[in-house]
């Protein structure tokens, strides 16, 4: 995993990694995280699945199933996706770029 | 109804800041995002607490609603603006709600807080008060309101319509995927239910689609408008989403929304439940 500082917004008391996907990660404009942006997840069809806020450091996290996944953010400072492999259960990270 | 009826644009909602006779209401998801901002005059409902009994599980009772419009300080003649987070999931299930207990003129925010805040307008964190008033609620109208038992029984000759993700229709999750995986029993859907995601019938930055893009999108999925309607989910707030569009939206006269939905349908003991995604679309 990366070596940065562990920032994520802290899993609710009782998830277990074991058996949960859990998605997690950061939106990003010129690599400053994007608060408050619009983070969609897109099944593996592009069917949308769910929406959050990020918070005021840019943190999303989804409680998904084991599968490709599309995050896609919309911010003020502009759109952006990425798409992420989750092997199986577990916390899975990734970023997304907005421009 | 029209689409004017029911719902104001963000350029409207704007210009009408601070008009008498409109009260804006924000209803969230997030319990707490109107404290870190919403928009200027509006007071808030809070979902967990006060759009159902904290008791019984139940919505309120017609005294509980009138005692929280009056202590909002809503008038039964005002022109009330919800609007909220998530796509205006939980800003739809009050506007039901409020149409349930009879208020006479309610409309939607089309976009919520998404669209006013991609759009770069002003919100505040002054908090709006409101003088209190004598509010009087209807009889509730259950002709827009399912039960489990009459839910159970349209299977295979109304249309129920699923709201919920493929993944969750499919019983491969039992909760969005924004929220941990809790509540029901037992994942999977209602037998002969079509599954039309609530989102299908949203654009990207909340608002609803066109009349003629949503009749196109339902007709596509197998929706007969010759037939009544259940609309669910898993708590009934993205069904009364769905619930806003086949019945404000588009005027289909006998739609309900199910508020039970998933959470009281898959904990039942012995009703049917399918698995699997949805088998056929147009023609079926």
């Amino acid at each position: 995993m990366c070596g940065a500082p562990d920032q994520e917004i802290a899993l609710p008391a009782g998830t277990d990694l074991a058996k949960e996907t859990v998605l997690t990660g950061r939106v990003l404009a010129g690599g400053q995280p994007v608060g408050g942006a619009f983070v969609r997840l897109l099944d593996g069809t592009g069917e949308f699945t769910a929406e959050v806020v990020a918070s005021a450091s840019g943190d999303f996290r989804f409680f998904a199933a084991p599968g490709t996944w599309t995050l896609r953010a919309l911010s003020r400072s502009g759109n952006g996706q990425t798409v992420l492999n989750a092997g199986g259960p577990g916390l899975h990270k990734t970023e997304v770029a907005v421009a | 109804m029209s689409r004017q009826d029911v719902l104001v644009t963000a350029d409207w909602a704007e210009k009408n800041l601070g008009t008498d006779g409109i009260v804006f209401i924000e209803v969230d998801e997030d319990t707490t995002a109107y404290d870190g901002g919403h928009l200027p005059g509006a007071v808030r409902i809070n979902w967990t607490t006060e759009l159902q009994d904290s008791v019984r599980r139940d919505i309120p009772t017609k005294e509980q609603f009138q005692d929280l419009l009056s202590a909002k300080g809503v008038g039964n003649d005002d022109t009330v603006v919800l609007y909220g987070g998530n796509n205006n999931w939980f800003a739809a299930y009050a506007y039901w709600e409020f149409k349930l207990y009879g208020h006479a003129d309610v409309k939607l925010l089309d976009g919520g807080r998404k669209k006013w805040e991609l759009d770069g307008r002003t919100l505040t964190t002054d908090v709006a008060e409101r003088k209190g008033t004598t509010y009087t609620a209807q009889e509730a109208d259950n002709s827009i309101r399912a039960f489990r038992d009459e839910t159970i029984d349209a299977i295979g000759h109304k249309n129920l319509v699923d709201v919920r993700s493929p993944d969750e229709f499919s019983g491969k999750i039992k909760a969005p995927a924004h929220l941990p995986q809790e509540q029901s029993q037992r994942a999977g859907h209602i037998p002969s239910a079509i599954n039309i995601p609530w989102s299908k019938a949203a654009n990207e930055d909340g608002t609803f689609r066109s009349d003629e893009d949503l009749t196109k999108l339902y007709g596509d999925e197998g929706f007969d408008g010759s037939k009544a309607t259940i609309a669910y989910c898993r708590i009934g707030e993205r069904s009364s989403h769905t619930w806003v569009v086949l019945h404000e939206l588009l005027g289909h006269a006998d739609v309900k929304n199910y508020d039970g939905s998933w959470t009281e349908y898959g904990s039942l003991i012995g009703v049917p439940i399918e698995l699997g995604a949805q088998k056929t679309a147009a023609g079926s």
